[in-house]
C-alpha cells in the first residue's frame, strides 16, 4: 500500500507540473505577437484575408477553450496542424526519436566511462591517477558545449574527412554530437561518482564488509555502488533539464533533426503551433524523468518506501 | 565465574599469537606509532579486554589482526599476527579473505551503521555464508533464519525480511552478531559492540555474547573503554595507554590491585552506583526552573495531501522543579523524552504547558522575546566538537553571546573571556586558537565557558560527559561541581548513565515514553527503587567488580514494547504518580499494563 500510495503522489504531482508548465507556454507564446499578423510575409493582404487567416487557425476563440484543444490534443496525439508544414504528429515524432536518441546515446556512454573511472578515482584517492582523471574531468567541464562541436567538427569532417559534419545520415553521424554531449555529462558524472564513492567508502557496512571477507570487487560493486548511485541518479534527474538545454545548441550546430532543430526552425518561421508543442514535449520529459528518477530511487533504497 | 577465568591462557596452546605488533599511521607530520609493540596470547573460549581511552591503539589493535587497517593511510610496521601456524601479517589480500569471518570475525560499535542500508537482513547473511561455502545456496536462507534463533532475535522469519531501518539498534547488534557466527569462527572481535546501546540493551547484548561463547568455545577479544564492561566480561585484561601496554593481569587481580599508576587512575575515575557522598539538602531554596503540564508533540505527515496523520508525544503532562544551587537528573533510554525537555526549557522545540525560568513565564515567546529568558538559562551539549564553529576562533565564540545580548564591549569583552577561561581551567592564550586545535575534554570546557558567559542560573547538560574518556569525564564532573558550589547554579543534568547521575544529582527522574516513571532525592531512586522499569535500569548497569556474581535481569513483564507515536486524537494514557514518602513519588504499576 504505502508503494502504490507514493507512485499515486508523484504521479499526480508530476500531471499538475505538466498541467501547470503547458498552460504558461500557452500563454507566454501569445505574448509574442499575432501569428496571422506574423505570417503575413508580403504585402497586399486584407484585414478580412487576417480575419479568415485567424478563423482557420482557431485564433478568434478564447484563450482557455484554444488552450484545452492544446491539451486533449497532446494526450489524443492529435497535435494539429502547423502554419507552413502540414499536420505536426510526424514532425514531433522524428525529431523526438531522434533527440532520444542522441541524448541515451550519450548519456549511456557517460555513464559507461564515468561510473568505472570514479570508482578507480575514489578508490585510489589522491594518487597520481586520481589527479589525472580529476584533471581530465575539469577538462571537460571547461570546454563550451557549441564551441567543442566546432572543433570537432573541424578536425574530423573538415581536415581529416572521417566523419559527416552535420544531419542524420548515418550511424556515424551520430558519433559527433554524442561525444560533444558526452564530454560535459561524462566530466560532471565523474565527479559525483567519486565524491559519493569516498563517502560511501567510508561508511561501517564497507568495513563489515570487508570483514565478511568478501572480495573487493563484490564490496566495491555490490555494497558501496549501490548505495552511491542513490545521488547519481537524484543528480541525472536534475540534470535533466540542462542537459536539454544543451542537446538544443548541439542539435544546431551539427544540424541534428531533433527537437532542437524544430523549435529553433519554428521560431524563425514564426510557426507557433510546433513551437508549442516542442516546448511542450521537452517539458513533458524533463518532469517524466524526474517521475521517473522518483521510482528508480524507490526501487533503490527501501528506506523511501515507508514514507 | 568458572576455574578458567582465574588461570586465563595459561595452559592450551593459544589460538591467537601477537608478538611485538606495530602499527604506524601517516600524518603530515611524518610517521607516528599508534601501536608500540603490543604481545599477548588469545586461548579458546577465553575473553581478553583491551581497555583504554581513546587514542589508546586498541581498534588499530583489531583492525591490524582482520587486515583491515586503512590503506594507505595506516600499517602494520613490525611484528607478527599468528593465528594457529599461519602467519597473518604475511598473508596476501586474497589469502586474507579466507580468514575473515571464517577463522576471526569482528563486530563493530555502530549497530546503526553496521549493516547495508539497502540489503535485507536476509541477504546479508546469506552472503557470508555462500562466501565462505559454509552451505549450498539452496539451503542459506534455512541457515540464515537457524542464525537469527541463535542470537534471539524475536519473530525471526519476519526479520529476515526487513531491513536495517526496520530495526532498533539491539536487534541491529543481534544482527551484526549472527552474521559474525555465521562461519563459527574461532575468534571474534568485539570493538565496543554495546557502547551506542542503552543500558538494558547493553545487558543483553553482552548476556548473549557470554552464552553463545560458551556454547561455541570462541576466543574472545573484547576491545572496551567501559571498565565496567571489562569486569563483566573478561578473564584477562590488557590495559592500553597512547598505543602502549601498560599493564597486563588476570581481571580479578587488575581491580583488586592494578599495579602501574596509570591503571589506578583509569579504575578510580570510574563512577560507581552507589558510592557517591551525601549532598546538602536544597530544600528550602528558591525554585528557579518551574514546570507544569509540560507537553511536546512532534506531527507526522504523510498521505498525498501531506497532512498530519500520527503524532510523537514525545513528553506528556511532565511537571518539576529545580531549586537553586540543584541539580535534577533526567535519566532514560534513547527516545523517552529527556533531550526533548531540555530543548523545550530553552524554546528550541514548540511546546505547550508551563515553563518558568527564575519567575518568568516563558509560554508563547517568539525567538526575540526569548534573549532575556536566555541569559538565565544556557546548555552544554553531548557532542563538543559538533556544537562549536570549527572556522571561528574559541575565543569570538565565548565572547558572542555576551556581545549578543550586549553584556560588555572592546576590550571588556576579551577580559571577561580571558576570566571565563581561567574558571574553567583553560590557559587565556588558548583563546586564539580554534576548535580543532583543543582535546575532547578541553572542548567541553570551552563549551561550559560559553555556557558561563552570560552569568546564568540554569545550566541544562545534555549528555555532556558521555562523550568524554572516564578520567576526563570525572574532571569535567568536578568542574561542573565547583562551579556549582561558587556561584549557586542549578543543574538540569541529562544523562543515560546511572552512575554518573549517581555521583551528580540531587534528585533523580526517571523517564519513559515521554513519562515520569520515578522521582525523588537521589538515594530514595538509585538505592531504593521502586518502580520496575527503575530496578531495570539500575540492574542493567555493568558493576566495575569482578568478584560481584551477575544477578538475574528483573523480569521485563509490565514493561512491555511501546511506541510514543498515536494517531491524531489519540493520546497516551496517562500516568498517575503517587506519593510514597518525602518527595519520592512513583508511577503506579498497574498503570502501565491497562
Amino acid at each position: 500500500m504505502p508503494i502504490l500510495g507514493y507512485i499515486a503522489k508523484r504521479g499526480l504531482q508530476a500531471i499538475f507540473v505538466v498541467v501547470a508548465v503547458t498552460l504558461f507556454i500557452s500563454f507566454a507564446i501569445r505574448l509574442t505577437g499575432d501569428p496571422a499578423v506574423m505570417m503575413r510575409e508580403s504585402a497586399n493582404v486584407t484585414p478580412e484575408d487576417l480575419e479568415r487567416v485567424r478563423e482557420g487557425l482557431g485564433l478568434n476563440r478564447p484563450f482557455l477553450v484554444q488552450y484545452w484543444d492544446f491539451l486533449s490534443g497532446l494526450v489524443t496525439g492529435d497535435l494539429g496542424a502547423s502554419f507552413f508544414r502540414g499536420p505536426i504528429a510526424p514532425l514531433v515524432s522524428d525529431a523526438l526519436g531522434a533527440t532520444v536518441l542522441l541524448a541515451l546515446t550519450s548519456l549511456v556512454v557517460s555513464l559507461i566511462i564515468s561510473i568505472p573511472l570514479g570508482v578507480y578515482a575514489a578508490r585510489h584517492r589522491g594518487s597520481v591517477s586520481d589527479q589525472i582523471i580529476r584533471l581530465l574531468s575539469l577538462t571537460g567541464l571547461s570546454f563550451p558545449n557549441f564551441w567543442l562541436g566546432i572543433v570537432l567538427i573541424l578536425i574530423f569532417s573538415v581536415s581529416l574527412r572521417w566523419l559527416p559534419a552535420s544531419d542524420f545520415r548515418s550511424p556515424a553521424s551520430l558519433i559527433m554530437p554524442a561525444v560533444t554531449i558526452g564530454v560535459i555529462l561524462t566530466a560532471t558524472n565523474l565527479r559525483i561518482v567519486r565524491t559519493t564513492m569516498l563517502d560511501t567508502l567510508n561508511q561501517q557496512f564497507i568495513m563489515v564488509a570487508r570483514a565478511k571477507g568478501l572480495s573487493e570487487r563484490s564490496v566495491i560493486y555490490k555494497h558501496a555502488l549501490r548505495n552511491s548511485s542513490i545521488a547519481l541518479v537524484t543528480y541525472l534527474g536534475l540534470q535533466f533539464g540542462s542537459l536539454m538545454g544543451g542537446l538544443v545548441v548541439v542539435e544546431l550546430v551539427f544540424n541534428w533533426p531533433g527537437m532542437g532543430t524544430l523549435a529553433v526552425e519554428a521560431i524563425a518561421q514564426r510557426d507557433y503551433p510546433i513551437l508549442q508543442t516542442v516546448i511542450s514535449f521537452l517539458a513533458i520529459m524533463i518532469v517524466a524523468v524526474n517521475l521517473l528518477v522518483d521510482l528508480v530511487y524507490m526501487a533503490l533504497d527501501p528506506r523511501i518506501r515507508l514514507e | 565465574m568458572t576455574e578458567t577465568r582465574e588461570t586465563g591462557g595459561g595452559g592450551t596452546r593459544p589460538l591467537l599469537t601477537v608478538r611485538d605488533l606495530s602499527v604506524q599511521v601517516a600524518t603530515e607530520a611524518g610517521a607516528k606509532t599508534v601501536l608500540d609493540r603490543l604481545s599477548f596470547d588469545l586461548t579458546g573460549g577465553e575473553t581478553l579486554a583491551l581497555a583504554g581511552e581513546s587514542g589508546s591503539g586498541k581498534s588499530m589493535t583489531a583492525l591490524a589482526i582482520m587486515g583491515l587497517l586503512p590503506k594507505p593511510m595506516a600499517r602494520v610496521s613490525g611484528g607478527a599476527i599468528k593465528l594457529g601456524e599461519t602467519d597473518l601479517t604475511a598473508m596476501d589480500e586474497r589469502g586474507y579473505r579466507k580468514i575473515r569471518s571464517a577463522r576471526v570475525a569482528m563486530i563493530f560499535q555502530e549497530p546503526m551503521t553496521s549493516l547495508n542500508p539497502l540489503m535485507t537482513v536476509e541477504r546479508q547473511l546469506i552472503e557470508v555464508l555462500l562466501e565462505h561455502e559454509v552451505c549450498r545456496r539452496s539451503e542459506a536462507p534455512k541457515q540464515a533464519l537457524r542464525l537469527l534463533k541463535d542470537v534471539r532475535l524475536t519473530e525471526p522469519e519476519r526479520r529476515l525480511k526487513q531491513y536495517p531501518h526496520e530495526l532498533s539498534g539491539g536487534m541491529r547488534q543481534r544482527v551484526m552478531i549472527a552474521i559474525a557466527l555465521a562461519c563459527d569462527p574461532e575468534i571474534l572481535i568485539a570493538d565496543e559492540p554495546t557502547t551506542a546501546l542503552d543500558v538494558t540493551v547493553q545487558a543483553e547484548i553482552l548476556d548473549l555474547i557470554r552464552t553463545l561463547q560458551a556454547e561455541h568455545g570462541t576466543a574472545v577479544l573484547m576491545i572496551t573503554h567501559d571498565m565496567g564492561v571489562v569486569a563483566e566480561m573478561a578473564d584477562r585484561v590488557i590495559v592500553l595507554r597512547h598505543g602502549r601496554q601498560e599493564e597486563a593481569a588476570p581481571v580479578r587481580e587488575l581491580f583488586a590491585a592494578p599495579q602501574t599508576d596509570y591503571a589506578r587512575t583509569l579504575l578510580a575515575a570510574v563512577p560507581r552506583l552507589g558510592s557517591a557522598p551525601a549532598r546538602p539538602q536544597a530544600e528550602a531554596r528558591k525554585k528557579i526552573v518551574e514546570v507544569d503540564d509540560l507537553s511536546v508533540r512532534f506531527d507526522i505527515t504523510g498521505g498525498i495531501l501531506n497532512r498530519t496523520i500520527a503524532r510523537v508525544h514525545a513528553v506528556e503532562n511532565v511537571s518539576f522543579h529545580i531549586r537553586e544551587r540543584e541539580t535534577l537528573a533526567l535519566v532514560g533510554e534513547s527516545g523517552c523524552g529527556k533531550s526533548t525537555i531540555g530543548k523545550a526549557l530553552l524554546g528550541l522545540v514548540p511546546w505547550d504547558g508551563s515553563i518558568r525560568v527564575d519567575g518568568v513565564q516563558t509560554r508563547g515567546r517568539s525567538r526575540a522575546m526569548m534573549h532575556p529568558v536566555l541569559r538565565d538559562i544556557q546548555m552544554v551539549f553531548q557532542d563538543p566538537g559538533a556544537s562549536m564553529d570549527a572556522r571561528m576562533t574559541v575565543g569570538e565564540q565565548v565572547i558572542e553571546p555576551m556581545r549578543v545580548h550586549g553584556l560588555a564591549r572592546g576590550s571588556e569583552l576579551q577580559d571577561r573571556a580571558e576570566w571565563l577561561f581561567k574558571r574553567v581551567g583553560l590557559s587565556p592564550d588558548m583563546l586564539s586558537r580554534y576548535p580543532h586545535e583543543f582535546s575532547g575534554g578541553q572542548r567541553q570546557r570551552v563549551c561550559i565557558a560559553r555556557a558561563l558567559s552570560l552569568s546564568p542560573k540554569v545550566i541544562v547538560a545534555d549528555e555532556s560527559v558521555s562523550a568524554l574518556d572516564v578520567s576526563v569525564q570525572a574532571q569535567v564532573l568536578d568542574l561542573l561541581q565547583e562551579l556549582q558550589e561558587e556561584d549557586g547554579l542549578s543543574y538540569l543534568f541529562i544523562s543515560h548513565d546511572m552512575a554518573v547521575i549517581d555521583r551528580v544529582a540531587d534528585r533523580v527522574m526517571v523517564m519513559r515514553l515521554g513519562q515520569v516513571m520515578e522521582e525523588g532525592p537521589r538515594d530514595a531512586v538509585l538505592r531504593d527503587p521502586q518502580h520496575p522499569y527503575t530496578k531495570r535500569l539500575l540492574a542493567a548497569v555493568p558493576v566495575p567488580d569482578p568478584t560481584r556474581s551477575r544477578p538475574a535481569m528483573p523480569d521485563a513483564a509490565g514493561i512491555e514494547e511501546a511506541s510514543p507515536i498515536f494517531p491524531v486524537g489519540q493520546s497516551p494514557q496517562r500516568i498517575a504518580l503517587h506519593d510514597l514518602r518525602q518527595g519520592h513519588r512513583v508511577a503506579r504499576v498497574a498503570a502501565t499494563t491497562p
